[in-house]
């Protein structure tokens, strides 16, 4: 137990580098799926063999965004809770369910997808129909997950029973709300697939509640988001402080900010359906104020992470008004790549804000736009920070070090992102202002000539596609060197201290009742009016429509 | 709480809360609220449903129109819309199969179309020219064909 507490065990770093391995598998597969987009996107290229534009979009979403998200967080999760708190034989032995049943789900729901029964793209938006194996296998992930879930909450419920009167360690208690948060929300998006999608695609009911189904699923694919989101806040508040050798900035603001995350992250869905009929425009606006709402603990983050930055750099004796910055540890990759995710944040939350903006969204909703969003705040600002982790936690999983080597491949591939998502996500964001549509595969619209605009930016986002496909190539190697070749060593895991003579954490902060309740009531008041309204005032259902995705 | 961190607060709430305002009055005030209209339909009897079984361009007023619209897998009822130019066009629009998108390029016109629902958008167009209509929510294989054109003449 003692060794299990001071460091990771052997059993444990096994358990978190299975879900590391699936994580840098699905890393290359959804990133070439990526590359392929982008090149058929310059009308240059047709994809061989018959595979259609929409089956490799399909893989590029649902691989990337729910299956290397998931278990690169689940793992990680893992890791910090047996770090701070401790992880017994028997719960080691359920986090190796939740694995399991993870990778079944994602197996099964990958082979629908190649076999081109399931190009129905990651939001499977009825009445499209895919195979009922790839909705079982849907919510064998989530299912999956949620064993991960009730893991962690015993893990902390364990350590809690031990040290009564006691904080939770500071990760344990973020990786609680963010599970804590999944779990409220997953239950949306189960609903609608084990209560609509599945009996409707087995054929034993013949329609299906379109709006009800698409309201469940954005219930779920906000938090979905934060999901992402809160493990790359975790590293910032609780990690990097160590690695740039100084302190947490409050470990109140920090348990605060995420507290305010379970809260608002959740009752904002209508901010993807502004633009829908069926929905009443003040439930609409009353969820976009939620989501301003939901702003502000990341902002409270932006100022907590520069305030660590300057208060590390002056205790060091860097004078001056950005003394302080010049010496950060720029040539440190466990630094450099989770700081320029941060930078990243910046545009990615200002153009976030744009897209909730109510009628601002409709001047942007369904383009390119879009992508290029969520191309900045998960595949750069999350996955940056994932990387960052990454260059310490597989050393420490496999008792090796970091050597001079891994750090200068870290901070070139950090680099050569950074490159490549300018020129993608950029030309993503301008084509999308010109009315360019995300999801779409190459089209010039029979001649159009607003078309023959965007076509400069498509080959913007097939050069910025390439670079990201080097990119992805040198992380993989990268995550081979650490694994199998670099120097055999001990590593440290780095977590941060709270500053010495800082206050007691207030202990309502960990009041869990009160946290759940207020969420809930939130949740209650934001969706029960609009939502009865959408059941009471159905329209009749849709029956299922396979062969426009090429099916039947 | 340390006085940076005032500051910081203070502008970060007044921003947001700068941001609710606008969009608030702007919305309800100006009437300038995303399309939200609430009106259902069965989607399985389009065809025989008042007014789209009667789909095509109205005149209702001076230099008003009204299009009543179908979007089916892969096509738009009616295609290739003429409107002078400084015409107010009012679509009224619905989806015979699946859930589609209605935009035209170079303007704010843009809402979703979804089998059981009738969509309602209005647009003023000034300039002359040739305007790309396109479907911009996925609907099937051949989504990316899905366009047409309204000419402002």
């Amino acid at each position: 137990m003692i060794a299990e507490k001071t460091g990771l065990g052997k059993a444990d770093s096994k358990l978190v580098m299975s879900f590391m391995w699936v994580t840098f598998i699905s890393l290359l597969i959804g990133g070439l799926m990526g590359l392929l987009q982008t090149l058929v996107r310059t009308g240059n290229y047709t994809l061989p063999f018959g595979i259609g534009y929409y089956q490799i979009l399909t893989v590029h979403g649902v691989i990337l965004g729910l299956v290397l998200t998931t278990f690169f967080i689940i793992g990680f999760q893992f890791s910090l809770m047996a770090k701070t708190v401790g992880m017994t034989h028997k719960q080691r032995q359920w986090a190796w369910v939740s694995f399991w049943v993870m990778l079944t789900g994602t197996i099964a729901s990958a082979i629908m997808i190649l076999l081109g029964k399931a190009s129905v793209l990651y939001t499977f938006y009825a009445p499209l129909k895919a195979h009922p194996i790839f909705y079982f296998g849907l919510t064998f992930v989530v299912v999956g997950s949620w064993i991960a879930c009730f893991v962690n909450f015993h893990q902390l419920y364990q350590w809690k029973k031990k040290h009564q009167g006691e904080h939770s360690p500071l990760l344990a208690f973020m990786v609680v709300i963010n599970m804590l948060m999944w779990f409220i929300c997953t239950l949306g998006v189960a609903a609608t697939v084990l209560i609509q999608f599945i009996p409707w695609s087995l054929g034993l009911v013949g329609e299906i509640n379109i709006l009800v189904s698409r309201t469940l699923f954005w219930y779920f694919g906000h938090p979905l988001v934060y999901f992402w989101l809160l493990p790359a806040y975790m590293a910032w508040y609780a990690i990097l402080p160590k690695i740039i050798g100084g302190k947490i900035f409050s470990d109140s603001l920090a348990r605060l900010a995420f507290i305010l995350f379970l809260i608002f992250s959740i009752p904002v869905g209508f901010h993807h359906q502004l633009l829908e009929p069926g929905i009443d425009p003040m439930w609409k606006y009353i969820q976009v104020v939620l989501t301003f709402a939901v702003i502000i603990p990341s902002l409270l983050t932006a100022f907590s992470m520069f305030a660590t930055f300057e208060i590390t750099g002056r205790q060091k004796g860097y004078t001056g008004l950005f003394g302080w910055f010049r010496h950060l540890p720029w040539k440190d990759v466990r630094f450099f790549a989770p700081f320029m995710g941060m930078v990243a944040f910046i545009p990615a939350g200002a153009g976030g804000i744009i897209n909730a903006s109510n009628q601002m969204n409709q001047v942007v909703h369904n383009t390119i736009w879009v992508t290029g969003h969520f191309h900045l705040t998960l595949a750069t600002t999350v996955i940056l920070t994932f990387f960052g982790i990454t260059y310490w936690l597989v050393p420490v999983l496999t008792g090796r070090k970091i050597d001079k080597k891994i750090n200068t491949l870290g901070m070139t591939q950090t680099i050569v992102w950074l490159v490549g998502m300018f020129f993608m996500s950029g030309s993503m964001h301008l084509a999308g202002l010109l009315g360019a549509p995300r999801r779409s595969a190459f089209s010039d619209y029979q001649g159009s000539a607003q078309a023959a605009e965007w076509i400069g930016y498509q080959y913007g986002q097939a050069i910025g596609g390439s670079i990201l496909f080097i990119g992805i190539l040198i992380m993989l190697y990268n995550f081979f060197y650490m694994t199998f070749k670099a120097p055999k060593g001990v590593e440290e895991f780095p977590i941060a201290e709270a500053p010495d003579g800082s206050e007691p954490t207030p202990l309502v902060l960990e009041n869990w009742k009160l946290w759940i309740g207020i969420t809930v009531v939130l949740i209650a008041f934001a969706y029960t009016i609009p939502f009865v309204d959408i059941i009471q005032n159905s329209p009749p259902g849709s029956p299922p429509f396979e062969w426009p995705i090429g099916n039947g | 709480m340390h006085k940076a961190e005032k500051i910081w607060l203070t502008l970060s709430f007044g921003m947001i809360i700068g941001f609710m305002l606008i969009t608030g009055y702007q919305a309800f005030a100006k009437d300038m609220g995303p399309p939200s209209y609430g009106e259902r339909i069965d989607p399985q009897n389009v065809d025989e449903t008042a007014p789209f079984d009667n789909p095509g361009v109205k005149q209702i007023g001076e230099n008003e129109y009204e299009v009543i619209m179908t979007l089916q897998i892969f096509s738009f009822t009616p295609n290739k819309i003429e409107v002078p130019a400084g015409s107010t066009v009012h679509f009224t629009m619905t989806s015979k199969d699946v859930t589609h998108g209605f935009q035209v390029a170079d303007t704010n016109i843009n809402a979703m179309v979804m089998p059981g629902y009738i969509s309602k958008i209005t647009q003023t167009f000034d300039e002359p020219g040739e305007y790309l209509v396109l479907c911009n929510e996925y609907c099937g294989s051949g989504h990316q064909l899905m366009g047409t054109t309204i000419t402002v003449k």
